[in-house]
């Protein structure tokens, strides 16, 4: 299907460590008039074929850019990449051309946005938008390309696919235009594809059906998948590994158990905490004080220092390294094994 | 009939609109917190900025001189405007009379320094009057709103939809008077009836956001009163965009002056005005230019510097499209 | 569809008659002796004191015989039947000759609005707050402040009387020539407000969320400026040209009157000047219909643009 004019092809199939996707102390600033924002200091993770990568944090946390930035679609300017590399299938993406980096775009990495309303052309028919990928990208002919669009728009369950080829993004549902854009995004058969808040836009049983059909199309295409959420609950059920972000960094790396049974940054167990549990009777919601920082004027040391119900004077003088934790475990705290172990509270 | 509606016309409302929702756009990083210590406010953020643009500072000092001009002409000039000796028909410059003389052995810089008075006047008064109506308008439409608003909102439309020239010729061809005052007012009285839409609009937008702020809820539940509240809590808030559309008014409403008088309907003779004498320097221009030239170059240097101030001090209200 | 330009096509005859209604009140309503306010100051003739009798009613008086003139008006004016001119000429007569002109000097116009004021606006939306941005923006302010009778007999005395690069007056039937200089001191107006619509339009377009979805489907740039952003940012531009162009179908009174041009601004400037009362009443009511169906096209072109619209 995907026979893109050029197939990267791949140098080794296992480079060291045999990532498909890494990013390696990634910096990212936004140059305003007002200033210089520091947005991502220092991401690194990784993602290996057919696993789902949960990336999580408030907004303006960095995570959309990251993924902005793997995609090679940020604003430049305002956006400077600093530093860093993004390594797919072992080569570096940030040395590449745009006319490489623009092959890859769609055949090997694909993205979905938040809001599919502002997300998708208001003045072509969806029918249009999808096949255009397919006529542009794979060169197929118009015909050919209507045909698998109806295909794509089956395999994201839109009902009567043929029929609403000709619609206009405004004539259908919230949920629907999501699936719209999913459909979009695998016309290609990406081998990653980043899923950037897909449903936050959405009502919540809307919410469910959308995951759930995200869930099931990576596990039937073989695809890996990054899901860039503030929602923790959307995470559990879905994710392999999560990598919690916050200031621009990535603050705690772990696999969805660990990470839920026994946080081991002050942020991640604050998020945990302030969202509801069934088993947990009569306590009431904790909520993380204060406010994100401001990226203009990052805090000292530690970043979350002034939100912390943890710190020392070594958190405000000394940015914490990531310590590791066995299994995979990373955490960027000074008392990340106090923070661990402390279950009380 | 596009003589003179294009400014208003190039500002699309819909142009305006917000950047998107993105929560990690670029040019929302920094509003992510509020920055401690320092409190910035609107209007401080926009003086900062105006100030640092040459353009303000140098429309700033046209509308001073001009309006100097208009006050006091006799500062500019000895010679008197009125003082007109056919025997110096188009003579060249001589003593006083820098540009020389018209068609009609008229000192013809005197008559462009006088000319300023009658543009200045109706343009502020028309404007005055366009804020007064607009602001009336705008504030019960944008308040009581339902179908106060509706109607409104349709009359704004309908007198929108007017083209100013064709109407401006059909009402002032009812003026018979030739009094000078009786021409000056009804001048005025046409452009604010036919130019008041704008600024309504404006304002009746800002009296919408305004009215959804806490601290007008608030007053509303301590009971206070529908008017009270328009007057202490909502119109403050409309005015400074207010100010802003009518200051490039009233450039336009100079412009519209000059048209009408320059077709022969606006003032009339023997009131100076920038209009008249550049019809008349036009029909003579084969002969000598310079009376064709110099009220035109004042009428054009007047309006561009309220259009121009108007437009720094918005650009500097609204940095979104910049 | 067929819905949308039926209550638009309703709206425009409501507007219709509100429109001539307020134009006859205006002309006719409450004068002392009519006639002479039609005539103005020029000296009325017995024969045209009883044409102008017969032909407007006037020997009707109070609220219903001005309700009968004025659909009697109505009715001649759909006939086609504009009457005459206080010279006796047929106003039908006038302006049948007069709108050929007033076209090609408008077309003329348009196409330098088109050429010029859309291309450069889409450079400048692309390069925004570049060296090319800054100065159109600049030089499309000073355009639009300075005032027609300032720019047109400017232009008519320096490009036609001093460098004599054009003919500096058209005269009667003018050719292409002829309406040159004219067509693009009245383009230039349009010019610059289409000129900063399209820069906005597309800076605005360039930064949609839309924008960022076609990069990540790897379209080259080229493809998402031209296709994409173009299909968007166009739609306001070509609104406001098919209004534009239904303005200089009504003649533009000032280039027209300076240049000399026969065309149906020139014709109204010079009823205003000769104080033609019925000539002026004629060609106003006319350009009201103009206006009014300017309006409908570009109401139905919105439409057909924008599907957003055309679903309602």
């Amino acid at each position: 299907m995907s026979q893109s004019a050029v197939q990267p092809t791949p140098a080794s199939p296992t480079p060291e460590g045999g990532h498909l996707l890494e990013v390696r102390d990634l910096h990212v600033e936004f140059r305003t008039g007002e200033g210089v924002a520091k947005v991502i200091n220092g991401v690194s993770y990784h993602l290996d074929a057919g696993e789902t990568l949960a990336v999580l944090g408030e907004s303006g946390s960095g995570k959309s850019v990251t993924a902005q930035a793997i995609m090679g679609i940020l604003d430049t300017p305002p956006a400077v990449i600093r530093s860093g590399q993004i390594r797919y299938q072992g080569r570096d993406l940030l040395t590449q051309s745009e006319e490489q980096r623009r092959q890859v775009r769609g055949t090997e990495i694909a993205m979905i946005f938040q809001d599919a309303l502002s997300a998708l052309n208001p003045t072509f028919p969806v029918g249009w938008q999808i096949s255009e990928t397919l006529r542009q990208r794979a060169g197929m002919s118009r015909g050919n390309a209507r045909q698998r669009a109806i295909e794509l728009m089956e395999l994201v369950k839109i009902p009567a696919a043929a029929n609403r080829l000709g619609d206009y993004p405004h004539q259908f549902s919230g949920g629907m235009r999501q699936r719209v854009m999913i459909a979009m995004a695998l016309a290609l058969n990406p081998k990653v594809l980043i899923a950037d808040e897909p449903t936050t836009a959405l009502d919540v049983t809307v919410q469910a059906q959308i995951m759930d059909l995200l869930a099931d199309l990576r596990r039937d295409l073989r695809m890996a998948m990054i899901l860039i959420t503030h929602d923790l609950g959307v995470v559990a059920g879905v994710a392999d590994r999560i990598a919690v972000m916050y200031a621009g960094r990535i603050v705690e790396h772990a696999d969805v158990r660990s990470l839920y049974k026994s946080p081991a940054h002050p942020y991640t167990k604050g998020l945990l905490e302030s969202i509801p549990r069934l088993d947990f009777h009569g306590q009431h919601l904790s909520t993380i004080r204060g406010l994100p920082p401001n990226l203009m004027r990052i805090p000292s040391g530690c970043p979350f220092h002034p939100r912390c119900p943890y710190v020392q004077q070594v958190c405000v003088d000394v940015v914490p390294h990531d310590l590791v934790l066995g299994d995979g475990r990373t955490s960027a705290c000074h008392f990340a094994q106090e923070v661990r172990d402390d279950r009380a509270r | 009939m596009s003589d003179f509606e294009t400014v208003a016309a190039s500002e699309d409302p819909n142009a305006r609109r917000g950047p998107s929702g993105e929560p990690n756009a670029p040019n929302q990083v920094g509003g992510t917190s509020v920055t401690p210590g320092r409190p910035r406010s609107l209007a401080g953020d926009a003086w900062r900025d105006l100030r640092r643009k040459p353009i303000f500072w140098i429309s700033s000092a046209l509308v001073l001189v001009v309006t100097a001009m208009a006050a006091v002409p006799a500062l500019f000039t000895a010679a008197d405007p009125a003082d007109c000796v056919l025997s110096r028909q188009h003579a060249g410059p001589s003593g006083g009379a820098i540009f020389g003389y018209d068609f009609q052995g008229c000192d013809t810089y005197a008559r462009a320094v006088y000319g300023a008075r009658a543009s200045l006047l109706v343009g502020a008064l028309s404007a005055l009057l366009t804020g007064l109506i607009a602001l009336t308008v705008g504030m019960l439409a944008g308040y009581f709103g339902r179908w106060i608003d509706a109607v409104l909102s349709r009359v704004i439309d309908i007198v929108l939809g007017i083209p100013l020239l064709l109407a401006a010729i059909v009402l002032l061809k009812r003026v018979a008077s030739d009094s000078a005052t009786v021409r000056i007012a009804a001048v005025i009285f046409v452009l604010a009836v036919l130019g008041w839409t704008t600024t309504a609009r404006v304002v009746r937008s800002s009296v919408i956001t305004a009215k959804e702020q806490d601290y007008v809820a608030a007053a509303r539940m301590l009971g206070a009163s529908n008017s009270r509240i328009m007057w202490r809590h909502i119109l403050p808030n409309t005015l400074a965009p207010a100010i802003v559309v009518l200051t490039i008014a009233l450039g336009s409403f100079i412009a519209a002056e000059a048209t009408l008088s320059f077709l022969g309907i606006g003032l009339k003779e023997p009131t100076i005005s920038w209009g008249i004498d550049i019809n008349s320097g036009r029909v003579h221009m084969r002969e000598s230019a310079t009376p064709l030239i110099v009220p035109s170059t004042f009428l054009a240097l007047t309006v561009l510097a309220f259009i121009m101030l108007g437009d720094a001090i918005r650009d500097a209200f609204d940095p979104k499209l910049r | 569809m067929v819905r949308f330009i039926l209550r638009r096509l309703l709206q425009m005859v409501l507007a219709f008659f509100g429109t001539t209604l307020i134009v006859y009140a205006l002309m006719f309503a409450g004068q002392g002796d009519p006639i002479q306010a039609l005539a103005g100051e020029r000296p009325v003739t017995d024969a045209q004191r009883a044409y102008l009798t017969e032909k407007f009613h006037l020997d009707r008086t109070g609220i219903d015989g001005f309700f009968y003139r004025y659909f009697d008006y109505i009715r001649n004016l759909l006939r086609g039947d504009l009457g005459e001119s206080l010279t006796g000429r047929q106003i039908g007569d006038i302006l049948a000759a007069a709108w050929p002109v007033t076209i090609k000097l408008a077309l003329i116009a348009m196409t330098v609005t088109v050429l010029v004021g859309v291309t450069a606006g889409v450079l400048a939306g692309i390069r925004r707050a570049s060296v090319f941005d800054n100065s159109t923006l600049l030089l499309t302010l000073v355009v639009l402040a300075v005032p027609t009778i300032v720019l047109a007999p400017i232009a008519q005395y320096l490009l036609g009387v001093r460098w004599q690069l054009f003919p500096p007056t058209a005269g009667a039937d003018p050719d292409f020539y002829a309406l040159l200089l004219p067509g693009i001191v009245l383009g230039s107006l349009s010019l610059a407000t289409a000129l900063r619509l399209t820069r906005t339009s597309v800076a605005e377009n360039l930064r949609a969320d839309y924008v960022r979805t076609a990069r990540s489907k790897g379209l080259v740039k080229r493809r998402i400026v031209g296709i994409h952003v173009l299909r968007n940012s166009l739609i306001p531009v070509v609104t406001f040209l098919g209004v534009e162009l239904g303005n200089l179908m009504g003649g533009a009174i000032i280039t027209e009157g300076v240049f000399n041009i026969p065309g149906v601004g020139f014709n109204l400037f010079r009823a205003i000047r000769t104080e033609d009362g019925p000539l002026v009443v004629g060609i106003v009511s006319v350009l009201v219909v103009v206006y009014l169906i300017a309006n409908l096209v570009v109401d139905v072109l919105y439409a057909v643009l924008d599907p957003r619209i055309r679903y309602e």
